[in-house]
């Protein structure tokens, strides 16, 4: 698996034709920037968007998030030029939209190795996400996040995965709970990345809260969001209490003391931490200085 | 290398560029409309300039409505429009990418 | 021959030499006693100062070479500025110097008329745009237009440097001696703060209203005191463009990026403590600010002496809600703020001279902390320009800028770029505002502080999520994403004259070369 530790909190869609908000995008804190080739593109300026998309990723300083392209499916002949432009460009995720199969990213793999030889890119440096957008990428929701190596995250998209279902959105999400589980599930057995779907009422931020609060609570890493003004309240939901970080503080305290006494134990008030604490108190303090509730050092930010 | 077909590229967004590409004589012609033509004219017209030259583009008029595209913008809708102004619409030249 | 002043740059010594003038030296003003002029008073005790017509009242003031003044405050749906200027070009007047508060565009093509017919020759102005200012640029007015802030106007006409012959001045209501305020009647637009100083210092005063009210009409900003005569027109203005209706608050992202970094710079500022003052100005992101500030002041239990300047409506509700003890209102921008000026005895009405003018006994942006004003350039020295734009055409306005700026925390708010312009450029193509007044620029993309502030830099340092660079590093990056530019070529001839607040020549703009 591609695992690491990055915050994804927020992955911010930007259509892949729209020149102001490609280079804008990079200035609103993000922890993922995800350029649309596929449904924000109209048909007739794929190739446009393409172009556009590839020499904006030449360009333009995205600091440190992380870029991603949803390139067109798989059935459609934009498919193969996308990830050849996209791995050209040194993109460093190809989200494969509507996936179904783990086959789909088998042979996503082996397009994208390919385009990596040819261009002279290092084999493997291209990472993959998939989303899944029906009831049979639910179903194969586990096979899809552990099909490659490369792959660091799986999304669920519910604008498609509801009309699949004979259903559509409701305010209360319940037609999504099961599909919200087994991709968290899937994504966690793969030890990969579970992003939410989109909340596209952006007059409605009460509501766009209380659902970014239930995906947190169970356990995604993070938000799509459509606007940069969707940041903010993700981060917000998303950041640990003062309780969290004194708890976490302790936690790294307690390491730094086991590692100076050359102790393999580590242990505080007189109780051993285990490896499950330690890496809930990183995550903690990781998203503590993220949202610049502590400095660099870890210590607090006096107000 | 002569065009096949008039194409146009872009659009009149703000920070966007339009191009269009249509049958020309003898040279590279520019018709060139921007709001900062007094500063960027020469630059805007270089960028798309050297795009048509690498894909060997002698002889064409090339009518451009620019809102304050930044360089990779225009050299963007520079290959887009001679992509289809060269009825290769499909099939990127990876050379001049 | 030229002569560098204090921000390097050339004033031709003859401009000094014709014009009276000094160079920009320092934006302190010091303490000189100086002779104020007083104007010429004709007495009358007559029951009525109400003439039939406007052709009338101008056959009765205006003479050859005079110097006619106007107020700005119904900005873009001003109906006298228009009707006036027809009846002086059209009874052939020559040579004529205009001093109004501001041009509006809906005054340019009269004024272009009048500049061709010859009727004027002379403008001191806050500013210009559109056709108006395109047409100085390229060398339509005989002698350089004069720009003057909003202080230095009041400044220059009390003392003597701007002598009005006429005002005229449009009042949405007066009585039949003169006696007027901005509050009551279709055309209303609150404070009459510009205007106050022609209706104190013009030799003849000519009020145009559409509204006659019983004697005495009150409250009086203008007193029948000051008055010569009162026309009566059927429309002094359009009230849906004086000010603008229900201000929206911004939902571009950039605007509130930069609205969050500039409420974040005020908050972790030592200036952010109960009864402090602000002026905010009336653009989106300073809109967003005040919206931003509100909810700043709430969790820190903080209230601010006084807003100052131009007025908004979210001004106006900090007033209400009481986080805010008094306004003082020069101008309102919008609807609410001009009607709560009306309503609310805590918004009070100054003149421009009280507001902003140096050569006084104490204006009230010498007591200001906290001023966020506007750029359309701003240079690594952090002189801003809001005068020309990048193709060196005048199309702005100097405000209340330069006397703004000398708060104790000023704040240039701007993004990095607008379109394929820089806006945090190497040398600013009109140095209005000089750099020493500037404190702090905020970008989308992080803050630069003034190296001189030093005290500021430790302060702001230790701010979370407030990215600060050097002003050079912010001119780098702007540049490596638009380019360079082509530089602007001019002419030699020199077509308008910006002052510093002081009066002295802080800039010179020349004919644009197409």
């Amino acid at each position: 698996m591609a695992a690491d530790e990055r915050l994804r909190r927020t992955m911010m869609f930007v259509p892949g034709n729209n020149p102001g908000l490609i280079k804008d995008a990079g200035i609103f804190g993000v922890d993922s920037i995800m350029f649309d080739l596929e449904d924000a593109v109209n048909m007739n300026e794929k190739d446009a968007a393409r172009y556009l998309v590839y020499e904006a990723l030449q360009t333009f300083d995205y600091g440190d998030a992380e870029l991603v392209v949803r390139i067109n499916g798989l059935d459609t002949p934009f498919y193969e030029n996308d990830i050849k432009a996209m791995v050209k460009a040194g993109i460093d995720v190809i989200r494969l939209p509507k996936t179904e199969s783990a086959d789909m990213i088998h042979e996503l793999e082996n397009l994208v190795e390919a385009a990596e030889k040819e261009f002279g890119r290092e084999v493997g440096s291209t990472h993959l996400m998939a989303a899944i957008e029906s009831a049979m990428g639910v179903v194969n929701a586990y096979q899809i996040a552990s099909a490659s190596k490369r792959m660091i995250g799986i999304a669920l998209s519910a604008e498609d995965y509801t009309t699949d279902m004979k259903t559509h959105r409701y305010p209360d999400g319940q037609e999504l709970l099961y599909a919200r589980n087994v991709i968290l599930h899937a994504a966690r057995a793969a030890k990969i990345a579970a992003f939410d779907t989109v909340f596209t009422n952006l007059d409605d931020e009460e509501g766009f809260i209380r659902e970014t609060k239930l995906i947190h609570q169970l356990g995604f890493d993070g938000k799509s969001i459509i606007n940069p003004r969707q940041v903010a309240p993700v981060n917000r939901v998303f950041a640990p209490s003062r309780k969290e970080i004194q708890n976490a503080q302790n936690v790294m305290a307690a390491i730094e003391e086991a590692k100076q006494k050359g102790s393999g134990v580590i242990a505080m008030n007189g109780q051993m931490v285990d490896r499950p604490v330690v890496m809930r108190a990183e995550r903690v303090m990781k998203l503590a200085k993220a949202n610049n509730l502590i400095d660099a050092e870890g210590n607090d930010i006096e107000e | 290398m002569e065009i096949k077909q008039t194409a146009l590229a872009g659009t009149l967004e703000s920070s966007d560029i339009q191009i269009m590409l249509s049958q020309g004589e003898k040279g590279i012609h520019f018709d060139l409309t921007s709001d900062v033509k007094k500063q960027f004219g020469e630059d805007i017209m270089a960028t798309i300039q050297s795009v048509l030259q690498a894909y060997d583009i002698e002889n064409v008029l090339v009518k451009v409505v620019d809102k304050g595209a930044l360089t990779p913008v225009i050299k963007a809708r520079a290959i887009a429009v001679a992509q289809r102004a060269l009825d290769l619409k499909d099939e990127p030249n990876w050379e001049v990418l | 021959m030229t002569l560098k002043n204090n921000v390097n740059r050339e004033i031709p010594d003859q401009l000094l030499k014709t014009q009276n003038d000094q160079g920009f030296q320092m934006t302190d003003f010091g303490q000189p006693t100086i002779q104020r002029v007083a104007p010429k008073v004709k007495a009358q005790t007559g029951p009525s100062k109400v003439v039939e017509s406007i052709k009338q009242v101008v056959a009765a003031t205006v003479r050859d070479g005079m110097t006619i003044s106007f107020h700005h405050h119904f900005r873009e749906g001003d109906f006298v500025f228009n009707m006036v200027m027809r009846e002086v070009i059209d009874a052939g007047y020559q040579n004529l110097t205009l001093a109004p508060s501001s041009l509006t565009n809906v005054m340019n093509d009269i004024v272009v008329e009048a500049i061709q017919k010859g009727t004027v020759t002379n403008i001191t102005s806050s500013g210009m745009r559109g056709s108006l200012g395109d047409a100085v640029s390229h060398g339509a007015l005989k002698n350089p237009v004069i720009f003057r802030s909003h202080g230095n106007r009041a400044r220059a006409i009390e003392s003597g440097e701007i002598k009005i012959d006429v005002a005229f001045l449009g009042v949405p209501n007066a009585d039949e001696m003169g006696n007027a305020n901005g509050m009551n009647g279709d055309a209303a637009f609150g404070s009459l703060g510009y205007a106050l100083m022609d209706a104190q210092y013009a030799d003849k005063l000519v009020l145009i209203t559409d509204s006659l009210m019983p004697y005495p009409n009150t409250p009086a900003s203008i007193k029948q005191t000051q008055v010569d005569y009162v026309v009566k027109v059927d429309q002094v203005g359009n009230p849906d463009k004086i000010g603008s209706g229900a201000t929206r608050f911004t939902k571009d992202p950039k605007e509130l990026q930069i609205a969050r970094m500039v409420n974040d710079v005020i908050v972790h500022s030592p200036y952010f403590k109960d009864g402090f003052s602000f002026q905010t100005g009336s653009g989106g992101a300073a809109l967003a600010v005040t919206r931003f500030l509100r909810q700043a002041m709430i969790d820190n239990q903080i209230k601010a002496s006084f807003a100052l300047g131009g007025i908004t409506k979210p001004t106006v509700d900090l007033l209400e809600e009481g986080l805010v003890n008094r306004v003082m209102d020069v101008q309102d921008f919008d609807k609410g703020a001009a009607s709560s000026m009306k309503n609310s005895p805590a918004q009070q009405e100054i003149d421009a001279s009280w507001y902003a003018d140096p050569a006084n006994k104490g204006a009230m942006v010498d007591k200001l902390d906290v001023a966020i004003l506007s750029a359309l350039e701003i240079d690594t020295k952090f002189n801003v320009n809001v005068m020309s734009g990048s193709d060196g055409v005048i199309r702005g306005a100097i405000g209340g800028h330069q006397d703004a700026a000398t708060a104790k925390l000023t704040i240039i708010s701007a993004p990095l770029v607008r379109g394929r312009i820089a806006t945090v450029v190497p040398d600013v193509t009109t140095v209005i505002t000089p750099g020493d007044s500037i404190d702090v620029l905020v970008t989308e993309i992080g803050i630069a502080i003034n190296p001189k502030r030093q005290d500021l830099i430790k302060t702001l340092s230790k701010v979370p999520g407030l990215p600060i660079y050097s002003i050079e590093e912010l001119q780098q990056k702007a540049e490596k994403l638009v380019g360079r530019p082509k530089p602007l070529a001019f002419k030699d001839r020199v077509v308008a004259l910006a002052e510093y607040r002081d009066g002295s020549l802080i800039d010179v703009i020349k004919e644009v070369e197409d």
